[in-house]
């Protein structure tokens, strides 16, 4: 970094600044410095940490994979049609993003729980239970990272031009035509990205899985939680657990660092 | 023979009226000529369906299109920018239309390579968009455009997007293109060469209404409009005439030898204008003192905007200018001879 002469960095700006940065760096570092590097390969193999592992992974994907089927026809309708109460509808869909997860966690065994409205209709009619199982997490992931994707989404929605779709209307093609082989192409990349950070949200959710769906080793321990619970037995263990996830968020930062980490 | 195209359109957007009527023939070529905001585009868009009708009829081909979607029209767009799909490559863009009109993948594939070697891009068909040329990209527009063999043709600004050497070439082809298309062909131009060599007939638009339409012939000779007079380089006045002369409303009074009684207009061009140092004796009736507000290059020459009795362009020879020792605010005598004047009638 190279300061340009005569265009001194006033203290009162550099001093917070470097503080900040301290801040949020330092607490890694200590991850790092304090890991057992020594027992890591060992304890990465456990069966327990492998468990968690995949089914943080496995339900982090399905979470996505729901929030893609949903999230990005919400997002259109968002960008690209006028209706009544748009706004609402908008500002409803980021209510996830500022609630805190343990009470969607509640909000969601109200709901979908043994003796929730849609839970017991899913009950009696087809034998569906959904607290406290792995297709809870995913539910849990799901309603905690849908808020990203659809507001990634419906930027990148708004950002596209829209009279590629109006070509596509004069050479024949409907909306949905319009929407699959024009507006879904264009805005690909903002798809992707939002996908990604919808994923790495649904990767580290906590409360709203623990709150709706428990802590069962194998069916509903995902990684953080595994985290919390080795904290309270084994530290080294809660540390290699921290470790890999820290790992997997590096790479998810490295590999969207052209996109949205550099600055225009 | 009724036309091909029958329109009135009529829309109204926030305080701007546009009511253009438009008949078109099959074959023919119609340029929708006018200035920035006349409401070309928002008549292009109406008819394409893009925009919603305040008022009026659009018939194509025998059927009502007032309640058709975009889609369903048998119209083709080319966009002033082209609009390529940047993600399909050239041959697939011009396949876009007649896959969603219902023909074949493969049928399609190869009626899109038929167009593209139309336009002499066989080479190109899978370059994606913005692998081209601006002008390999206006003709894959045009490609893409056709392809749905439309009855109706609408061209925005098609060349407005071109630097100069390849417009020459492009409306060239393009020319040869429009004349061999079957179905009607509307331009929208804001460029007079354009209109003039694309279009079989002009209708001039300026603020939403059509004020001027007929062929080039006609238009250039005999403009109605300061906006169409500057466009076909004419010096234009309005007046009452009289037999020979025709009062015009700035006081002025002009000699013209066409033979004329009641509201007129009077048209020269700014060639015809002589500039002397001092009042000019001998034959030229229209002579008048006048001051230089401007000179600028036009061609060859300079074209002097004067101040006066009546505003007026001429144009000079460099060598003229540099005899009379031309300046900004210098005070000449301007001279029209009459057989150099067109008077005809502005009812």
């Amino acid at each position: 970094m190279s300061v340009r002469a005569g265009r001194r960095v006033p203290a009162a700006l550099l001093i917070p600044a470097g503080l900040g940065l301290m801040f949020l760096v330092l607490p890694l570092a200590g991850l790092l410095v304090r890991a057992p590097w020594s027992t890591l390969p060992q304890r990465l193999t456990e069966p327990g940490v492998l468990t968690a592992l995949r089914l943080s992974l496995v339900t982090a994907t399905l979470a996505t994979v729901l929030c893609l089927v949903l999230g990005v026809p919400l997002a259109w309708l968002l960008a690209r049609v006028e209706f009544r109460g748009r706004r609402l509808v908008r500002a409803l869909v980021t209510v996830p993003l500022v609630l805190p997860p343990v009470v969607g966690g509640v909000a969601l065994l109200l709901v979908f729980g043994r003796r929730g409205i849609v839970g017991q209709w899913l009950d009696s009619a087809f034998g569906v239970t959904l607290p406290f199982t792995t297709t809870g997490v995913v539910l849990a992931e799901a309603f905690v990272a849908m808020p990203f994707l659809v507001i990634a989404v419906e930027g990148a929605l708004r950002g596209a031009d829209t009279r590629f779709e109006e070509a596509a209307a004069t050479l024949g093609a409907g909306r949905w035509t319009t929407f699959t082989h024009v507006t879904l192409p264009l805005v690909a990349p903002g798809i992707a990205a939002g996908a990604v950070l919808c994923w790495a949200r649904a990767l580290g959710e906590f409360g709203a899985t623990i709150t709706f769906a428990g802590n069962f080793p194998g069916r509903t321990q995902t990684m953080p939680l595994a985290v919390y619970l080795a904290l309270e037995t084994d530290l080294q263990a809660a540390i290699v657990l921290s470790l890999i996830l820290l790992a997997v968020s590096v790479t998810i930062l490295a590999a969207l660092r052209d996109k949205w980490i550099t600055s225009p | 023979m009724s036309p091909l195209l029958d329109a009135r359109l009529t829309v109204d957007r926030g305080g701007f009226r546009l009511d253009v009527a438009l008949t078109i023939d099959a074959g023919e070529v119609v340029a929708l000529l006018g200035p920035n905001g006349a409401g070309k585009t928002t008549a292009l868009r109406a008819l394409a369906g893009l925009q919603a009708l305040s008022g009026g009829h659009i018939t194509l081909a025998g059927d009502s299109l007032d309640r058709t979607p975009p889609e369903r029209r048998p119209i083709g767009v080319v966009f002033q920018d082209y609009l390529l799909f940047p993600h399909l490559s050239a041959l697939d863009n011009v396949a876009f239309g007649p896959r969603r009109r219902g023909v074949g993948r493969h049928a399609a594939r190869e009626r899109a390579a038929g167009w593209l070697d139309r336009v002499g891009l066989s080479e190109y068909t899978n370059r994606k968009p913005r692998q081209l040329s601006g002008g390999q990209a206006q003709r894959v527009a045009l490609a893409r455009a056709l392809a749905v063999e439309p009855a109706l043709l609408l061209l925005d600004e098609p060349l407005a997007a071109l630097d100069a050497r390849t417009r020459l070439d492009t409306r060239t082809e393009l020319h040869r293109h429009l004349a061999e298309h079957p179905g009607a062909t509307l331009l929208v131009t804001h460029d007079p060469l354009d209109a003039l060599v694309l279009a079989d007939r002009l209708v001039i638009v300026e603020e939403g209404h059509v004020v001027q339409e007929g062929d080039a012939a006609t238009i250039t000779a005999r403009p109605r409009t300061d906006y169409v007079a500057r466009l076909v380089g004419l010096n234009l006045y309005r007046g009452h005439a009289a037999g020979h002369t025709v009062k015009l409303r700035e006081g002025f009074t002009l000699t013209a030898t066409d033979r004329l009684d009641g509201d007129a207009f009077v048209a020269f061009p700014p060639s015809a204008v002589a500039l002397h140092p001092h009042q000019p004796d001998g034959s030229p009736r229209n002579t008048w003192p006048a001051t230089i507000a401007g000179i600028q290059r036009h061609g060859d020459n300079l074209r002097v905007q004067l101040d006066g009795p009546i505003g007026v362009a001429a144009d000079i020879t460099p060598a003229a200018a540099a005899h009379l020792h031309l300046a900004a605010g210098q005070t000449v005598w301007a001279a029209v001879k009459a057989t150099e004047t067109r008077a005809y009638p502005a009812g």
